[in-house]
């Protein structure tokens, strides 16, 4: 079993590949692995309730710690409020210290 | 955390897109944690401490230079070696070479040095981690 630490800069309404990025956040769950998935800048976007759009919460509910930069959602005024349930506001320091134990880390 | 060593590549050119705030804010937090860091800057990222950048004002909403304060990326490079020494970390800048010579870049900040893709492979094998933040 490994950590892993995915990064999600990109709106999916904007960049379609962003849905495999989430793909590959649930395989690597399945498989047994500790994921999480971090969401920055527009990645932040799909983190707002939105009734159509379930996946980040099926993320959450699967397993993998989906957390949102809290900048980020302060800069589009997005409340933590707000938030999907199972998606938590973070600060990076969150990232820096799962670099430094060694999570694998992908950025998209 | 101190004594561990991450390593970013960066290879946005500064005022294009959130990536390189992100990354600048990244590594800002890594040094403030006391935690050694490399960067290594490829293509445009290059262009991030680039000492001659200028400030300039705001003509459509009637600022002048000195009430608009333009951020430069190259400050918020300065202010990350300062916090670095503050804290006890170590920033190790290296620009690519043949980048920075065909941009006309060789003017940087203090604390950045040129080397080669090469000394990002050397850091990927020594450091804790590596993440690499793309362009596309």
């Amino acid at each position: 079993m490994a950590n892993y630490l995915l990064i999600e800069s990109r709106d999916p309404f904007e960049v379609n590949d962003v849905a495999y990025f989430y793909d590959l956040a649930s395989g690597l769950k399945a498989r047994g692995n500790e994921v999480t998935l971090f969401l920055v800048q527009n990645g932040v976007l799909p983190a707002r309730k939105n009734p159509s759009d379930d996946t980040l919460a099926k993320l959450a509910t699967a397993g993998v710690q989906v957390l949102a930069d809290n900048l980020s959602l302060q800069e589009r005024g997005i409340q933590g409020s707000s938030l999907v349930n199972g998606v938590a506001a973070a600060e990076l320091d969150v990232v820096i210290e799962k670099m430094a134990d060694g999570a694998k880390t992908l950025w998209h | 955390m101190s004594g561990k060593t991450l390593t970013f590549c960066l290879m946005d050119a500064p005022f294009e897109n959130a990536r390189t705030t992100t990354a600048l804010r990244l590594i800002d937090t890594a040094v403030r944690q006391g935690m050694n860091v490399n960067v290594f800057a490829y293509e445009g990222a290059v262009g991030i401490p680039f000492s001659k950048q200028s400030a300039h004002a705001n003509s459509v909403h009637g600022f002048e230079k000195e009430e608009w304060n333009h951020p430069l990326p190259k400050d918020w490079v300065t202010e990350i070696m300062n916090h670095a020494k503050a804290s006890g970390a170590k920033v190790d800048w290296i620009n690519c070479g043949l980048c920075v010579d065909e941009r006309g870049m060789n003017e940087a900040v203090e604390g950045v040095r040129r080397g080669t893709p090469g000394d990002l492979v050397n850091w990927a094998d020594t450091s804790d981690n590596t993440l690499v933040i793309p362009t596309k």
